[in-house]
């Protein structure tokens, strides 16, 4: 009987042991956000909701507003999907519907496992030194200022960077688009292409913009390599091949430096606003692609 | 009246869309061809320009200052590790323990609690993480340090952790862990000495992915390892990693760097294939444990 009880006494440590890991993380979430939340109030008390909508970064005369970095961002992020969506779509396409197995396939696949392991530092250095000077003749040649680095040169790297992310996420789902559906257009003497484009697209549709969702979360947040090539320009950006500054980007380059005060309560205030942001696009993404789990398609 | 029965079938319509359709089966194979070529630019552009700066020197010594030829990233390998090393011991076991909790508890209210947590956790971007771990653990400090890094870290590990193990757990069959307790053994053995150790490969798998994911992060390390040029053993003082000492290198104006910060770019991006690869060969091996 006492080796029961003791069992049975372990047994109950042993589970709030793992429901107290569990519980861990719960907290440490409510950590984050207190600690972010916190650490921004001197700029809430001071700007209010001001501070989304004032151009001003002055960190002299300590008048400080977010707007060149909340349009910085959503700029470079939303080219950068466009630039990537035609790329990420075949890849889906050529990997889910085309030759799910084959060499070549399996070559396209591991290539893009690859290149998401590529960290965001290394893709900014290449960036930087290779194509910098591309993107400089480019803007020679259009007889625009030849910066080289902006919200454009950003973008591309950007847009090569999420290719891994959205294409994954859609080419799960157009994998799940039942046979039936397929074989019942072909029999109908459907080429392929209709079948993609009037079958299986209409079919994944959910599944693809929550890929883009996914990818637009990770381009927001991107921090090293867009650092690296936006340039650090404190204003809102003119052309997409101005210099500017994302909401990461101004963090990265300002935060060692910052003065404690209403400087550094800044920066944590627009890291409050980019987590918020980050956090909302990726919950909505989820959610598309747990409903998507759940009904099994469509 | 038998001519609207039949369809009508126009040559020219036929191949019209034939060529419409060999014409986007071209475009997505271009397409797709057109996507992995900035890999490969990426790739030879490293060899490149790093490959002259990597002798065995490289690996064992110091970045010499501006001017003077030659040096190596020995403080970066060193502080990367001692980071890994950090983030690992922090991050793994809560990581497997909230993973085995949501296993266990699928459905509950705590569960899906949880659950939404690690999703938002997976989801802060990293230069967010770096200014929380400043907050909660550079400035208490009053300076920055390895150990900071490591923590910066290891809260971008768990939710990879905590989603591998719970996805291993629950691939495991519940007749294995019905056969453990039927046997009189009590919960917590049937956890330690069965269903743990049948997930072990798909754990160490998501161990070591993670791990290559976190070896390349630099933002949240900005503000918390900072960097150091120096050797540093201590814990409690900044320390260089190899992806920090790639970027403050490529963005300082000197030829000697950037040289240096590609050799260093080879050393971290062969680093994280190998993890990739070893994870691979792990879940090779898990995936072969299971269809036998």
């Amino acid at each position: 009987m006492t080796t029961t009880k003791t069992f049975n006494q372990r047994d109950l440590i042993f589970k709030k042991g793992i429901a107290l890991n569990a519980i861990g993380i719960v907290v440490l979430l409510a950590v984050i956000f207190v600690t972010i939340l916190f650490s921004s109030r001197e700029s809430i008390s001071e700007f209010g909701l001001g501070f989304v909508f004032s151009q001003n970064w002055d960190p002299i005369g300590l008048n400080f507003g977010a707007l060149p970095f909340i349009v910085g961002t959503m700029l470079t992020s939303i080219l950068a999907l466009l630039i990537s969506l035609p790329f990420s779509l075949a890849i889906a396409l050529l990997l889910g519907e085309y030759s799910p197995k084959g060499k070549f396939t399996g070559f396209v696949r591991s290539m893009i496992e690859l290149m998401a392991g590529v960290p965001s530092v290394i893709f900014g250095f290449w960036g930087l030194y290779y194509l910098v000077p591309h993107i400089r003749n480019l803007q020679m040649a259009l007889g625009i200022l030849p910066y080289g680095v902006g919200i454009f040169a950003s973008s591309v790297i950007l847009a090569i960077m999420i290719i891994p992310y959205s294409s994954s996420v859609a080419r799960e789902v157009i994998t799940m688009v039942p046979r039936s559906l397929k074989e019942a257009a072909y029999s109908l003497g459907s080429t392929r292409f209709e079948v993609i484009t009037k079958v299986v697209l209409p079919y994944a549709r959910s599944g693809i913009i929550a890929g883009i969702l996914l990818s637009l979360g990770r381009a927001i947040g991107e921090t090293m390599a867009v650092t690296m090539l936006i340039g650090n320009n404190n204003e809102i950006p003119k052309d997409i091949f101005a210099p500017a500054n994302t909401m990461a980007s101004v963090i990265a380059n300002e935060f060692a430096e910052a003065q404690a005060g209403l400087h550094m309560s800044s920066l944590f205030e627009i890291g409050l606003l980019l987590f918020i942001i980050s956090i909302v696009i990726n919950l909505i993404g989820r959610l598309v692609i747990h409903s998507i789990n759940k009904s099994g398609g469509k | 009246m038998t001519n609207k029965l039949s369809i009508e079938l126009d040559p020219r319509q036929i191949r019209r869309r034939k060529v419409l359709n060999t014409l986007f089966s071209a475009t997505i194979m271009i397409l797709s061809i057109l996507s992995i070529i900035p890999l490969f630019l990426i790739l030879t552009h490293i060899v490149k320009e790093g490959f002259s700066a990597i002798k065995p020197e490289f690996l064992v010594s110091l970045p010499k200052p501006v001017g003077e030829p030659g040096g190596g990233i020995a403080n970066a390998l060193v502080g990367t590790i001692m980071l890994i090393s950090i983030a690992t011991i922090l991050a793994l076991p809560v990581g497997i323990g909230a993973g085995l909790f949501l296993a266990e508890h699928p459905k509950s209210k705590m569960g899906e609690l949880v659950r939404l947590s690690v999703e938002v956790l997976q989801g802060i971007p990293s230069i967010v993480i770096g200014l929380i771990v400043y907050m909660i653990c550079v400035k208490p400090i009053g300076n920055f340090s390895a150990l900071s890094g490591g923590i910066a870290l290891a809260i971008m590990m768990l939710p990879f952790i905590v989603r591998t193990t719970e996805e291993t757990l629950k691939l495991i069959p519940t007749t294995l862990k019905e056969a453990s307790l039927a046997l009189g053994a009590p919960y917590y053995h049937t956890i330690l000495q069965v269903i743990l150790p049948a997930g072990l490969n798909g754990i160490i798998t998501g161990v070591l992915v993670s791990i290559a994911r976190i070896a390349g992060e630099t933002a949240p390390l900005l503000f918390t390892a900072f960097g150091n040029p120096f050797m540093n053993m201590n814990p409690l003082k900044p320390i260089a990693t190899l992806p920090h000492l790639i970027f403050t290198y490529a963005i300082s104006p000197y030829d000697d760097w950037h040289a240096l910060a590609w050799g260093a770019a080879i050393i971290l991006l062969a680093f994280i294939l190998l993890l990739n690869f070893g994870a691979r060969m792990v879940a090779g091996k898990f995936g072969m444990d299971h269809s036998a």
